[in-house]
């Protein structure tokens, strides 16, 4: 086998293609800002710059393994260029650390620790630039862009939306929208991946944690939240708790001590949505018409679909999301009540996701001229007020979601991975529920990371094509092939996010261990389950046949005259 | 919006090359042309015609000084300011450049659309320093009185 010698260790080259990647094999943490393993290599940022056995200097992202290299990671003159790029990267930065939304996470004050500046010798010479705050999903920075095009590559190379990119040339380079637009008018689907990558808070999530203290401490308005489902295996990852473990039961009891009224699972939407979701698919096969059925749960592919795929709106399923569904259920369910205290219910939604912000704003999301979902908090902002409480989350006893909506089935919980709404929905349509039938479900070819899945099922005596896609240049790709008559699909469910919600822009970011420890976590909550079929849980059957008879369409469909 | 000349000339344009994401610079140099500057809803429309993200082709038109967001007049000044042609004064031709048309670092074209002064980095022509050029016009060995004169004469031909 070829080797290459990392600080005088023996490293073997297994197929990869740059020694960064080798370097992180040896178990040495190199500093980048513009490496990513899932995006091209971009070579800006000159933060991973080795030292040869030859005194050459180059960088390890770009430079091929060759059988003999001997490298050195950390030698002076490596530390020198490495101090001295994090200084000028500074000179034009804001450096308003300490009041930055990024402060303790941010990866240019961490690597300026790292490796040592003190001081900054340099004027900054940059001119202020206008915050963008246009978008309810996140915000731009300028004056905090390093320009190691991140979020220029997410945003085209994995979600296929490429609204942002260099523009100027030199000095004068800039990262924005085509002539500088607000992102709001851009064709942005609100994914907050481009925020996810960003080492700074160039770009960053639009935060509601103060609106939130506000409501809390208004004793007229009833406080309502709902958590979804792959909110519970990412939220521990900021308090010390294995990565993927489920943290439901101990998010409840943070958000009970914070001072929220009641706590519900989004999971009990999700399987709202099952239901409605299933019986939707059932008449569209019957009738042959609008198909595909695409699901509607994932806004960023609504808006990817709205804005790039008009010719498939109306294949949309009409379903709200589940978030929709069960806000719009929960503001029904306490208008009494409301009318009797005296109070406002105030539906927060925790959410892996930034675009669900600028769902909750959609007039196709409303009942009635009413604004259903008052607010959402991202994964990262609620750990944001958890550690403003001061609470010990890692030390909280579990406990459970409020009646009347405290159980939700396994298919439900299983919407937080790729595959997961396909899988519930199949649930669903089964015969036979037994233990078998989930496990056939669980290997027809849902599950797993492949950026499109296919499936096939038997539905009576009708096969039914499936597709499961996750990213949205994935999906784009898809629909070219539909649109051009290369494949066809009964089914195809789309989430914005690679991976799905577990890995959505509100989450706390993570690199392959996380991905995978997250997708176990969510199918650990589902084995673990009581009921794991949408149709069997007992609150769901409660639901439709006393309170929403008459009113399915209205309360859990988008209103699209 | 602009008149729908305008969109049917970029097809036109776009024709010739044909729709590829290469064609992207010729096709936006042959509507600079053709309008002396690239009308920023052509350079949209280009985009959407070649499959290219309209950030990319942003992307790619400002990172050329050549390409220009703004109308242009009917005349442009193009003053030298490279090495050879700022050392024998070429800010004193610019300056009197100013006087002359009004204009000023921050306002580059008169709002009759006569004249658009712009710097460049050098023309090439080091030899005739200091140099100046109208539309493709050299214009060497300049000094103040030659561009009062120049600037009357231009002005008279409208």
């Amino acid at each position: 086998m070829d080797y290459i010698t990392i600080d005088s260790k023996k490293v073997p080259i297994e197929g990869e293609k740059n020694v960064l990647s080798l370097i992180r094999k040896a178990g040495i943490e190199i500093p980048t800002f513009c490496y990513h393993s899932e995006l091209s290599i971009y070579g800006a940022c000159r933060m991973c710059v080795v030292e040869d056995d030859r005194g050459k200097i180059f960088a390890s992202c770009s430079e091929q393994p060759r059988p003999g290299m001997v490298i050195y990671t950390n030698t002076k003159r490596v530390q020198r260029y490495r101090k001295l790029i994090i200084e000028l990267l500074l000179s034009s930065h804001c450096r308003d650390c300490t009041t930055c939304q990024k402060n303790g996470m941010c990866n240019l004050q961490s690597l300026a620790y790292k490796v040592g500046v003190h001081a900054v010798r340099f004027l900054n010479h940059r001119k202020e630039e206008p915050i963008d705050m246009s978008s309810p999903s996140i915000v731009r920075d300028p004056n905090k862009c390093i320009l190691c095009g991140d979020c220029v590559r997410t945003c085209d190379e994995i979600q296929g939306v490429g609204v942002l990119d260099f523009a100027f040339r030199g000095s004068k380079m800039k990262v924005q929208p085509a002539f500088n637009k607000p992102i709001g008018e851009t064709d942005c689907v609100g994914c907050g991946q481009c925020a996810s990558v960003c080492p700074t808070a160039a770009i960053s999530i639009r935060t509601n944690v103060t609106d939130i203290w506000d409501a809390i401490e208004d004793p007229d308005i009833r406080v309502v939240a709902q958590i979804a489902p792959a909110v519970r295996v990412a939220v521990g990852d900021a308090f010390g708790i294995p990565k993927g473990e489920n943290s439901f039961g101990k998010l409840v009891a943070a958000l009970r001590i914070m001072g929220f009224d009641m706590v519900f699972d989004t999971s009990f939407g999700a399987d709202l949505t099952v239901m409605e979701e299933s019986k939707e698919l059932v008449e569209r096969i019957k009738s042959g018409e609008k198909l595909p059925l695409f699901t509607s749960c994932c806004p960023g592919w609504v808006k990817f679909c709205e804005n790039r795929y008009p010719e498939f709106v109306n294949n949309l399923s009409t379903c709200r999301s589940p978030q929709g569904m069960f806000s719009a259920v929960i503001k029904d369910y306490f208008a009494d009540m409301d009318a009797k205290d005296g109070k406002k219910t105030m539906v927060v939604s925790i959410m892996p996701c930034t675009a669900k912000k600028s769902e909750i704003l959609r007039p196709d999301n409303y009942t009635d001229g009413r604004q259903d979902t008052d607010f959402v908090l991202t994964t990262t902002e609620v750990i944001r007020m958890i550690k403003q409480m001061g609470l010990q989350f890692a030390e909280l006893e579990n406990e459970s979601a409020d009646a009347p909506f405290s159980v939700s089935s396994g298919g439900g919980k299983i919407f937080g991975t790729t595959g997961g709404v396909t899988e519930a929905v199949l649930r669903r349509l089964a015969n036979d529920k037994t233990y078998n039938t989930i496990r056939e479900i669980s290997y027809s070819g849902v599950r797993g990371f492949e950026g499109t899945k296919e499936a096939s099922v038997m539905l009576g005596d009708r096969e039914v094509k499936i597709a499961v896609v996750h990213g949205l240049a994935n999906a784009g790709r898809l629909l070219d092939k539909i649109k051009s008559g290369e494949v066809s699909y009964d089914f195809v469910e789309v989430m914005a996010c690679r991976r799905g919600c577990i890995m959505g822009g509100g989450q706390p970011s993570g690199g392959a261990r996380t991905r995978v420890s997250r997708m176990e976590g969510i199918y650990k909550v589902d084995t673990t389950s009581n009921v794991r079929y949408s149709d069997e849980n007992p609150a769901v059957k409660q639901l439709y046949d006393n309170f929403l008879t008459g009113r399915e369409h209205k309360l859990l469909h988008r209103n699209l005259s | 919006m602009l008149e729908q000349s305008y969109y049917e000339k970029a097809d036109e344009i776009v024709a010739q090359y044909g729709d590829e994401a290469r064609f992207l610079i010729p096709i936006i140099q042959d509507i600079q042309s053709c309008y002396r500057y690239l009308p920023p809803e052509l350079l949209s429309y280009v985009a959407k015609k070649l499959h290219i993200n309209e950030a990319k082709a942003y992307s790619v038109a400002t990172f050329y000084e050549n390409f220009s967001f703004d109308a242009k007049g009917k005349y442009i000044l193009r003053v030298c300011d490279g090495t050879a042609c700022h050392v024998r004064k070429s800010m004193a031709i610019l300056d009197q450049l100013y006087k002359e048309t009004g204009l000023s670092k921050e306002k580059h074209t008169t709002d009759d659309m006569l004249f658009t002064l712009e710097t460049v980095s050098c023309l090439g022509a080091c030899g005739l320093a200091p140099v100046m050029t109208v539309n493709d016009v050299v214009y060497p060995s300049m000094t103040p009185e030659k561009v009062t004169e120049l600037i009357k004469k231009l002005k008279e031909e409208g």
